[in-house]
């Protein structure tokens, strides 16, 4: 019993080792705030478009991509030649909203990256995107058939993330 | 004396805070619950920090749509909902008392108590250890012997 006692301290140093080397994976984020929109339907919006409006009911019916840019954020024209590879290959709608940008200035993004998207809602002051509870550009969330919220990616898209997870995920929601 | 005028720059600069006038309502009682309320909540961008204290754009968005919401007659738990529903409980800066979050609550207290029930069965065994038995004669006689040698 005594000597069990004295293995107390190594058991325990050797449990926080599995814990740091979890901590430590490399898909680990501690700053990833989970959203509590997954799986709910998505916040209702109604937003004037570069030409078209954008709201809730132009997504109904149809698996989408909600994407949350701004000609002002730098990671966001990182991610951008993701956004059009997937436009182009997988034919799967991206709606785009531009946050606190100028009208102009997102056309004239658009116009010189190219367009990813098959609308563009203007967010001026922001408030579509505290609804979906964003805290950044870019974010994209994946919009189900029923307009449930099924994904949320907080940081830009990655081609890992969009071979392994986002693809996957829209197979199986174009699907059911 | 310069010393002096430094540590009073740094005192105020301390109570200094992110809230810029523009933003603030007109009522003062008002004014009171938004600053009271933005003092718990979070600021996702730099999430060490109260949306009160933060400079972040999104900091400054909430403070408006807080204020916002409690000019239009919201209670102060309608404005925790409001934000707790798109930014989970992450947002509020002390967490929930819920089952989810009991390990929190209880954890320390727990470690606590477990730490100081081992420690007074430590103490109560070093106090009820019976006393060592007497020493035999042979050992008395050296005890003798090794006393006389000191002295």
């Amino acid at each position: 019993m005594r000597r069990a006692l004295y293995l107390l301290p190594v058991l325990l140093v050797a449990a926080l080792f599995v814990f740091f080397r979890m901590a430590l994976r490399a898909d680990y984020d501690p700053h990833a705030v989970p959203s509590p929109l997954i799986d709910q339907p998505m916040p209702a919006f109604d937003l004037a478009g570069t030409d078209k409006r954008l709201s809730g009911d132009t997504l109904k019916g149809e698996v989408a991509l909600v994407n949350f840019f701004a000609s002002w954020c730098v990671p966001c024209r990182v991610e951008h030649p993701l956004l059009m590879r997937l436009a182009e290959e997988q034919h799967v709608p991206i709606y785009g909203i531009a946050l606190k940008d100028k009208p102009q200035d997102t056309e004239r993004y658009v116009a010189q990256m190219g367009n990813p998207y098959r609308r563009i809602g203007l967010d001026e002051n922001g408030h579509v995107g505290i609804d979906f509870g964003i805290t950044g550009v870019p974010e994209t969330f994946v919009i189900d058939k029923s307009g449930h919220i099924r994904r949320h990616y907080g940081a830009p898209l990655t081609a890992e993330e969009l071979r392994n997870d986002l693809e996957p995920l829209l197979r199986e929601l174009a699907r059911s | 004396m310069r010393a002096l005028l430094l540590l009073l720059l740094l005192l105020v600069a301390a109570t200094v805070q992110a809230v810029e006038p523009r933003e603030r309502l007109a009522d003062p009682a008002l004014e009171a619950r938004a600053r009271a309320l933005s003092k718990e909540l979070r600021c996702l961008v730099c999430q060490n920090e109260s949306i009160d204290e933060s400079n972040a754009d999104l900091a400054h968005d909430i403070r408006v749509l807080l204020r916002e919401r409690i000019k239009a007659g919201d209670s102060d738990d309608e404005v925790r909902r409001f934000l707790v529903s798109r930014y989970g409980d992450f947002v509020l800066l002390k967490p929930p008392f819920e089952p989810a979050t009991y390990a929190l609550w209880f954890g320390p207290p727990l470690v606590l108590a477990v730490a100081g029930l081992a420690i007074a069965l430590r103490l109560r065994r070093a106090r009820t250890e019976p006393d060592a038995p007497p020493l035999s004669d042979t050992e008395r006689q050296r005890l003798a012997r090794l006393l006389e040698e000191e002295g």
